[in-house]
């Protein structure tokens, strides 16, 4: 079906484009906040130079993620409105309370913010922006729970051909919200910390305001290698959780077609042939699936095989083997990057220890490129989440194909695929000049002058300019 | 009262709210280009709504997902229904958005320039938008057994549809004007009051256009004429107030007078609408309704419930920064847009 081809890869398309800016968003606020703090405790300027400075990226970005998000609202109901009927009574919710929770604090607390340098008491802006943060959280926290309940439907009935909610305690304590939700923040805030790291490496390579860098790196520093740190433990229990309650998606993430040995290895590297159903040229680490999966060194894990004849039996005929390359992938790109980011982050707070950090100009230079790390492990993890769940929407109760719009021609979709892509295209070609430039300009660039004396039309105007 | 009605209210409030809050965001947008002269007025006019115009978007968002949440079939059938008119709406509000932020991070012209078009097609589209989904909702549209809406091109834009489009556009346009009366000073403020009196005639007769059509083409007046005749009266006669109010500079009047018209018009397409959210031009045993478009009790009572801690809260410190940033806007402070 040609409609749900392009529904999904609109869908695909426009949430991993929103997810670009909302790690940004999310970790970006929690370190300006940060940097306010200090500034405000320790009164010395360079915090506050420091905070306006990256509040430049923070504010570009976050206005493509609001823009972003706008779609990512309403798309639920344009192409997948047999999905909306279906789940609206459970998805609904989360998503309403999140507007009213979230997206109003960080909208409004951000004008406060922004214009309220002036206006507010010192004590008073600087809880605006930690409001900000918070409603960052906030809104990552509802929109997760919406989509746990995807992952791992939980607080329900059926009723009325319907999901309809019957204990929101329940969709609140979703165990797989619980292990989600660290696991994204905590990889936002790295998003965060490496622009911040990659673009003061970058300057402390031309020597450019080297105390200003300096003391930026050093913060991020910190933050990335304990969200680095974060993002590990709790990557752990979502590959914990993920055999308890989807185990087809980590037996496609492993490659893993028949059930595995006990102890089962894991896969570092492997051939998959999907026709085949075998997956050749393994490259493993013994117990070490056991270990993630159960926390000790036994255990074994079933494969796609044993689990399609059990979904058959329960499901009825199917395929319901999600898309294994991509999965297996995915997994493995993200679980790299985190590696590298722990031990770049590690290496960079010893030499900054050691006070070698500017002189570093090796280290340094990896920073750069390094700042793409993180967006690379988001977009993974998330096509790993949502690939692997394949071939349902909300897992064991409806399958994608169901969800789709069937009022919608492909001839629409098709139009709004190709303008969505446009425009977005166009946005993020907009976002990197003018974060290249802002990097260029530097923190000195004073903003531009609003040249009093030229306007005509204010008599208060002039006098202030002859003064 | 029951608990799908409440929600069909909280709904049309969240509605109104956007409209009365971002109305005037959508008539700044488009008095940059009709009133402004130059770069600075521009400017000065942009950061009139400068920390509020995202907050007050937050209005649709919300009513997009109580609507989501509380009437799931309504969310599908008028979201997929209303597909393309979505997609130019969604464009239009994406661009705006963006051209506020990024309008004044480069000195040139041709950008500057660009990101004004954005603005200014940004501030016009959506209100438009709107007022002919409001319009069509109303007036009917083909909704088959199943719920899904098959419209065609003229069901979704016609002569009705398009003027209830176009009252929209002027009636937000006039009250944006008010806004700028309220937060400017000088010849800005002086001038955004001349144009608010230009364009009072043309307006106005719109306005009556669309009531005189909504008779015509709709059944509103035939089964609601009773709520409906006093709420549109009551617009038109605060309508003619706003004459002598204008004429005296009574700023703060005159800002809630256009106010209050644009939460009953608003309204009017709500009360019409009830019970129906839907109404199928096929056959009206099609209609979705407040009963059966609606979530299950329980999820209606936990939002409801949710709804009565966070409004409150949420409308204290809306309220809040209103009265933070309640000086009145001059090219002498700084200008963050
Ligand atoms: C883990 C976090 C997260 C995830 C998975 C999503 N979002 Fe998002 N969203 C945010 C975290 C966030 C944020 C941090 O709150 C944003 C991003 C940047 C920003 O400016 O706010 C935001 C903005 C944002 C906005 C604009 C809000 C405003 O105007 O202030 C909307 C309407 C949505 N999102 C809706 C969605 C929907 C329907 C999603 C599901 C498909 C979604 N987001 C995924
Ligand atoms: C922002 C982070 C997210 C990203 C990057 C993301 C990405 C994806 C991807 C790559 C797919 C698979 C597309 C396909 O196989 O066709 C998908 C499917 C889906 N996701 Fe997510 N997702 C995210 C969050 C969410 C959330 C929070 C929800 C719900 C609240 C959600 C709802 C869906 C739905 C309904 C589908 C099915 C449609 C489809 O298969 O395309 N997603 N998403
Ligand atoms: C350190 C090794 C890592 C492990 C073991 C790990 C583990 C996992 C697992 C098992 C999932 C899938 C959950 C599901 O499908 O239900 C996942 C998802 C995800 N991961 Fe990771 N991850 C790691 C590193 C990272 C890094 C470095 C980032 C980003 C900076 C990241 C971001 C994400 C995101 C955004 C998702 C999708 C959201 C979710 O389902 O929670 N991960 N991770």
């Amino acid at each position: 079906m040609e409609e749900l081809m392009l529904a999904r890869i609109q869908f695909a398309s426009t949430t991993l484009f929103h997810f670009i800016f909302v790690p940004l968003s999310i970790g970006l606020a929690f370190i300006i906040a940060i940097m306010q703090s200090m500034y405000v405790i320790k009164k010395q300027e360079i915090y506050k130079k420091m905070t306006k400075f990256w509040g430049i990226f923070f504010l570009i970005n976050f206005a493509v993620g609001v823009v972003t998000g706008i779609i990512q609202e309403f798309q639920f109901g344009m192409n997948w409105s047999d999905y909306s009927r279906f789940v609206g009574d459970v998805f609904g919710p989360p998503l309403a309370i999140e507007a009213l929770l979230a997206f109003f604090v960080e909208s409004t607390f951000i004008g406060l913010w922004v214009f309220g340098w002036d206006k507010l008491p010192k004590k008073l802006h600087l809880a605006c922006i930690w409001i900000v943060s918070i409603g960052t959280m906030l809104s990552a926290l509802w929109i997760l729970a919406a989509n746990s309940f995807m992952q791992n439907p939980v607080g329900y009935t059926i009723n009325n051909g319907r999901a309809e909610m019957n204990d929101i305690v329940a969709v609140l304590t979703n165990e797989k919200l619980w292990v989600a939700f660290p696991h994204t923040i905590f990889g936002a805030f790295t998003t965060a910390a490496f622009l911040v790291i990659g673009v003061s490496a970058w300057n402390l390579l031309k020597k450019r305001e080297i105390e200003f860098f300096k003391r930026s790196m050093t913060i991020s520093l910190i933050v990335g290698l304990v969200s680095g740190l974060g993002i590990a433990f709790s990557g752990h229990s979502q590959a914990a959780y993920l055999i308890d309650a989807q185990p087809m998606k980590m037996a496609a993430a492993e490659g893993l077609w028949e059930d595995s040995e006990d102890p089962a290895p894991w896969t570092l590297f492997a051939n998959i042939d999907v026709e085949n159903k075998e997956s050749t040229a393994r490259i493993e680490i013994p117990y070490m699936l056991s270990y993630l999966a159960y926390g000790e060194f036994s255990g074994k894990i079933e494969g796609m095989n044993t689990l399609q004849e059990k979904y058959e039996k329960k499901y009825g005929e199917g395929d319901y083997i999600p898309p294994v390359k991509t999965t297996f992938w995915s997994f493995r790109v993200m679980v790299a990057a985190g590696g590298l980011i722990i031990l770049l982050s590690a290496l960079g707070l010893f030499l900054t220890w050691r006070k070698k950090i500017e002189k570093s100009t090796r280290y340094l230079k990896w920073l750069v490129p390094a700042i793409f790390l993180p967006y690379i492990a988001n977009s993974a993890g998330w096509i790993m989440s949502e690939i692997g769940r394949q071939p349902w929407v909300v897992n064991g109760l409806m399958l994608t194909a169901d969800g789709v719009s069937p009022n919608v021609s492909s001839g629409q979709i098709l139009f709004s695929l190709i303008s969505f892509s446009l425009i977005y295209t166009l946005l993020g070609i907009v976002m990197v000049y003018l974060f290249i430039r802002v990097i260029k300009q530097g923190p000195n660039e004073k903003p531009k002058e609003d040249i009093s004396a030229s306007d005509p039309f204010n008599a208060g105007g002039l006098q202030d300019a002859v003064k | 009262m029951q608990l799908s009605e409440l929600w069909f209210v909280l709904v049309g409030v969240l509605f109104v709210g956007f409209v009365f809050l971002e109305g005037f965001d959508f008539g700044v947008g488009m008095s940059t280009k009709f009133l402004a002269k130059n770069d600075l007025e521009k400017r000065v006019l942009i950061n009139t709504i400068g920390p509020f115009w995202d907050a007050n978007e937050v209005w649709l968002l919300t009513a997009g997902g109580a609507m989501f949440a509380a009437f799931p079939h309504w969310y599908a059938t008028l979201f997929s229904g209303y597909y393309l008119p979505f997609v130019v709406l969604l464009l239009a509000l994406i661009a705006r958005g963006v051209a506020f932020e990024f309008r004044g991070k480069v000195d040139s012209k041709r950008w500057t320039q660009t990101w004004d078009w954005a603005i200014l097609l940004g501030s016009i589209l959506p209100p438009f938008l709107l007022g002919v989904l409001f319009s069509g909702l109303i007036k009917g549209l083909p909704i088959d057994e199943n719920m899904n809406m098959h419209a065609g091109f003229l069901d979704i834009v016609n002569v009705y549809t398009v003027v209830g489009g176009l009252a929209f556009v002027l009636l937000s346009y006039l009250h944006g004007l008010m806004f700028i009366t309220l937060k400017t000073t000088g010849s800005l403020r002086e001038r955004a009051r001349q144009a608010a009196l230009k364009m009072y005639i043309a307006s106005g007769a719109v306005v009556v256009l669309f009531v005189v059509l909504t008779a015509v083409y709709t059944e509103a007046f035939a089964e609601k004429g009773a709520i409906l005749i006093p709420v549109y009266g009551l617009a038109i006669v605060l309508y003619l107030l706003l004459y002598p109010l204008l004429r005296n500079k009574k700023e703060g009047f005159s800002f809630t007078v256009t106010g209050i018209i644009m939460v009953l018009v608003t309204s009017s397409f709500f009360i019409a609408l009830f019970p129906n959210v839907m109404i199928s031009s096929i056959d009206i045993v099609n209609n979705l309704t407040v009963y059966n478009a609606a979530s299950g009790d329980y999820s209606l009572k936990l939002m409801a419930i949710v709804a009565a801690i966070m409004v409150p809260i949420v409308l204290g410190y809306t309220i809040w920064s209103y009265y933070v940033f309640r000086k009145r806007v001059t090219s002498k402070e700084h200008l963050e847009y």
